[in-house]
């Protein structure tokens, strides 16, 4: 028998990090504060699960500035979509077979 | 709870951020490129009209009925005001349909958070503009209006373009340079508004169409 949770990705096994992966998902970029504003976290839960996403390659990171103020945008890349778009379906799948 | 709650909890969530953080994705290249086609066809409608009177105002010189000349200036204005008016409606319904078309594939409401956003981004300058435009038409000044159209239009795009996609920038940024140029060159502003309203929205409209919708 098939495993029903294979599809699912461990790298998405947080709240915070769907909650990451959604908002880049549907938007250009975001900055750090927006999403922390958007997913209602701490600064260093964020900046963890971030890294964590980063070092997946799932999303890309983007150093600027707003006159003095750093200004640190994330964006989706092309492999965290795909990875990401895989672990709804896998979620959307299980659901159905539950019910 | 249970396990399929849980997930179903999961998947709202992910939805919810989704929508609360997004901007208008829905917007359809084939909205500009049908816009673009309107004002293509409202503007050979207006160059058609322009050419009538001037040939009309000819004939009268010929004739030396010097008196109508007046009255059929206003009936110019007044004609191509309409020919303005429906081409903006015609643009605006067919742009609605590409782009809730759209929204209706990806699930997105057409008049969610964000598109209410974008709509009342675009439209403070160009409301703006308008009033300021029809201000001048009551004085007699009739010669920046399709440069005056061209900017505050481009300015509406530029300052909507913060929700939605982030090409339309480009967009505005052209519309205004363009309706800049225009104002120095009084007399050919129909030209001018058929690039800018025309050209320029087909050519954005295959653009965005060929990058985001062609699958």
């Amino acid at each position: 028998m098939k495993n029903p949770i294979e599809n699912l990705n461990k790298t998405f096994d947080s709240r915070i990090r769907l909650g990451i992966m959604s908002a880049l998902m549907v938007n250009t970029s975001i900055n750090f504060n927006d999403l922390k504003q958007l997913i209602n976290v701490t600064d260093g839960n964020l900046a963890s699960h971030i890294k964590a996403l980063e070092e997946s390659g799932y999303i890309k990171v983007q150093k600027g500035f707003i006159g003095r103020k750093t200004n640190t945008l994330y964006a989706v890349t092309k492999a965290g979509e795909k990875a990401f778009q895989t672990h709804l379906d896998a979620l959307g799948k299980m659901i159905k077979n539950i019910k | 709870m249970n396990e399929s709650e849980k997930l179903s909890h999961e998947l709202q969530d992910i939805k919810q951020i989704m929508e609360r953080s997004s901007r208008f994705i829905s917007l359809s290249g084939l909205s500009g490129i049908s816009a673009g086609a309107c004002a293509l066809i409202g503007a050979w409608f207006a160059n058609k009209a322009i050419h009538e009177q001037h040939y009309l105002i000819s004939e009268l010189r010929q004739s030396s009925l010097h008196i109508n000349t007046v009255i059929n200036g206003d009936v110019l204005q007044n004609r191509l005001l309409q020919i303005g008016i429906i081409t903006f409606i015609a643009a605006f319904i067919s742009a609605f349909f590409f782009t809730y078309q759209r929204s209706k594939k990806s699930n997105v409401p057409v008049w969610g958070t964000t598109a209410r956003r974008l709509m009342i981004n675009v439209c403070i300058p160009m409301v703006v503009g308008g009033i300021f435009l029809y201000a001048m038409m009551q004085n007699g000044i009739y010669d920046f209006v399709a440069s005056g159209c061209l900017i505050f239009y481009g300015l509406g795009v530029v300052n909507a373009s913060k929700y939605t996609l982030h090409e339309t920038r480009y967009l505005g940024y052209a519309e205004i340079c363009l309706g800049l140029l225009s104002a120095f060159f009084i007399g050919d502003g129909i030209y001018f508004w058929a690039a800018g309203f025309g050209v320029l929205h087909i050519v954005y409209g295959i653009f965005m169409w060929i990058k985001y919708e062609r699958s």
